[in-house]
């Protein structure tokens, strides 16, 4: 058994351009969910839009960089108040299903053959980060150290990503500790009580939905950066990953979400690693590769379950709270 | 604003706030709000079906009625939490109909809720300072910045720190909302919605579930609240509060306004044991209203 392989390949994961994704994509999560207390189920949607907002203009008009994040913004705060206008004001469960029929009917936009032509359909579009990777100071070839060796491209969209995810944060944490976040925080815990004192929920709620909304737009370029953008990356599945980290992490806190996904992606990829070798190594008798492969995805559901059950406030969540939750 | 709470043995009534007879409906010299044919239907049942009714200015008025009069339920169409059948209302000479709940609130009528609404994973300090209007910091964008806002949040600090000692909840102000006990919330509730400084608060059963030494203390709030210029409209099943700070009382019964007066006429009003004891005394008495038999009792022995 290889240990050294597979410890090397989880370790990459804690700085990889996908982990910082992951973390953007919560954050975002947890300022619907952990702050404003908005049960947004499409976060896949937001990161499909992200991502195709981005690509399509980069590589069907040659659009530069900022006006390809542009199409992305725009994309994503328009989707924001189509999900919002009819079900901000209902129950916060109506929100729940429009978001998550929405994602999936996005994504099936996405997948059908009907518009080849832009989307690439289920093959995805890929090249399209010329426009990126002329501002890429870093010389050609392969180097980093230990087990962290990446070719240029890569340290880039690491680079990009990481100093992304920290703005987020710095901003999540600035936006939560004003009045701002306070009214948000009221709504989170009854939305009836903020508006008898004046102010306006529903803007409130939208504002947050949109700022959340963005996070997640900006969590799909990043992950879609240094690979091909194929719809079938953002299947409900990946929404409840990244509820996953976010539970994972604390949901009302700023650093949780990072946390939860480097957590979740070591792990992940050091199971995958582990069962890959172990049904190599015939521990497994009962098992074939493809089964190995599958198995990864029931390990976190069980993780998650644990989670849930004996740690429901995330790694760094507030052990006080936990007292007072019905 | 005195932080001292002086025990009052008899409360200054404020009288000759009506023209005319005290029937239901009566003019008011002064009233802040006027409400007209003003109805809500719950499938067949009429909640509420006020035809006129005027609170008056700098006034304590109280709202009394049996079980399911339709007190709470007025109280949500005024405030806009709840939208009427027909029906206009106006505060302060401005239409209130249609205007959403936190525009109501925004113009100086704030109100409490029945079933206590503290916000539980907030700490005391900053449910007050939620109640604080006009915040630059509460803006997306101003927020980001606490240069803007860290003078005013200061300021808002102190004032819901004073609040916060005049009802005894000061040594609590860091700890979660939801660690306080039941009655605790309701003085929260109530400090809260002063922070806005409004011209009308509206009280839904503020004393249920406080006990007795503090009701003392919070119903000179109530009195200080009018000194200091507000209006006081409040919800009360307890009478002995009622006559002791009440300077008109309004009765509903099915809906109903069916009586109104100074709280020692109306006490003796035929329309009123009517309403609370049913049309038909003699018949049985549902389990319901045998506690306000005995309040009525109470009330008229202590009148004579
Ligand atoms: N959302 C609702 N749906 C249906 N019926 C309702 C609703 N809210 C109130 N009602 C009915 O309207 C009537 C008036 O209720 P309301 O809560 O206003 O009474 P109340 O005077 O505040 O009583 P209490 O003194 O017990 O608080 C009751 O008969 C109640 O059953
Ligand atoms: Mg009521």
């Amino acid at each position: 058994m290889d240990w050294g392989a597979i410890f090397g390949n989880a370790v990459v994961e804690l700085i990889s351009p996908t982990t910082a994704a992951y973390a953007l994509a919560a954050l975002g999560l947890a300022i619907h969910f952990g702050y404003t207390g908005l049960l947004n189920f499409g976060q896949a949607g937001f990161m499909l839009l992200g991502a195709y907002g981005y690509a399509i203009p980069a590589l069907k008009l040659g659009w530069p960089v900022w006006a390809c994040v542009l199409t992305s913004i725009v994309a994503s705060v328009i989707f924001a108040l189509i999900l919002g206008i009819p079900t901000l004001r209902l129950r916060a469960d109506y929100l729940a299903i429009v978001t998550i029929a929405a994602a999936e009917v996005l994504r099936l936009v996405f997948t059908t053959n009907t518009f080849q032509d832009v989307t690439g359909s289920a093959n995805g579009l890929s090249e399209y980060q010329a426009g990126l990777l002329q501002f890429n100071p870093f010389p050609p070839g392969r180097y980093g150290f230990g087990p962290w060796i990446f070719d240029n491209r890569v340290w880039f969209f690491l680079v990009i990503a990481w100093i992304v995810v920290a703005l987020a944060a710095v901003f999540t944490w600035l936006i939560m500790r004003s009045p701002w976040g306070r009214v948000v925080k009221g709504i989170r815990e009854d939305e009836d009580a903020v508006r008898a004192l004046g102010k306006n929920v529903y803007s409130y709620k939208m504002q947050s939905l949109i700022l959340g909304g963005l996070f997640g737009t900006f969590a799909g370029i990043l992950f879609v950066l240094p690979r091909a953008v194929v719809p079938s990356y953002f299947q409900p599945s990946l929404t409840f990953f990244v509820y996953a980290i976010l539970l994972l992490g604390g949901a009302a806190t700023i650093l949780g979400p990072i946390v939860g996904s480097i957590v979740f992606w070591v792990l992940l990829s050091f199971f995958s690693g582990f069962v890959a070798r172990a049904v190599e190594a015939g521990w497994l008798p009962f098992m074939t590769q493809v089964q190995a492969g599958q198995l990864r995805f029931i390990l976190v559901g069980i993780a998650i379950m644990l989670i849930v059950v004996f740690m429901p406030q995330g790694i760094l969540g507030n052990k006080k709270e936990l007292a007072f939750v019905k | 604003m005195s932080s001292e709470i002086s025990p009052k043995a008899k409360p200054v009534k404020t009288t000759g706030l009506h023209v005319g007879d005290p029937v239901p409906g009566v003019k008011k010299v002064d009233p802040i709000l006027v409400a007209d044919g003003v109805k809500r239907t719950f499938g067949g049942l009429t909640a509420v079906d006020v035809e006129h009714v005027e609170i008056p200015r700098n006034a304590i008025t109280a709202l009394i009625g049996p079980n399911g009069a339709g007190k709470t339920t007025f109280f949500n169409l005024l405030t806009g939490f709840d939208k009427p059948d027909t029906g206009t209302w106006s505060f302060d000479g401005k239409p209130l109909a249609h205007v959403p709940a936190y525009r109501v609130a925004r113009m100086g009528l704030i109100r409490t809720f029945q079933l206590t609404k503290s916000l539980a994973l907030l700490s005391v300090m900053d449910n007050m300072k939620l109640g604080a209007k006009g915040q630059s910091g509460e803006n997306l964008f101003r927020g980001l910045i606490p240069a803007i806002w860290r003078k005013q949040d200061t300021e808002i600090e102190a004032k819901a720190l004073d609040l916060l000692g005049r009802f005894k909840l000061d040594a609590k102000k860091d700890d979660y909302a939801a660690s306080l006990s039941g009655g605790q919330r309701k003085l929260l509730e109530m400090a809260r919605a002063l922070m806005s400084d409004p011209q009308l608060v509206m009280l839904d059963e503020p004393m249920a579930g406080v006990n007795p030494a503090l009701t003392q203390s919070l119903l000179d709030h109530i009195l200080n609240l009018k000194e200091e210029g507000m209006t006081v409209l409040f919800v009360e099943h307890d009478m002995h509060m009622v006559r002791h700070i009440a300077d008109w009382v309004i009765v509903m019964a099915e809906g109903r306004v069916v009586a109104e007066g100074d709280p020692h006429s109306v006490m003796q009003d035929p329309a009123v044991i009517d309403a609370y004891l049913g049309a038909h005394h003699d018949a049985d008495l549902g389990a319901t209203d045998t506690e306000h038999v005995e309040a009525m009792k109470e009330l008229i022995d202590d009148e004579q």
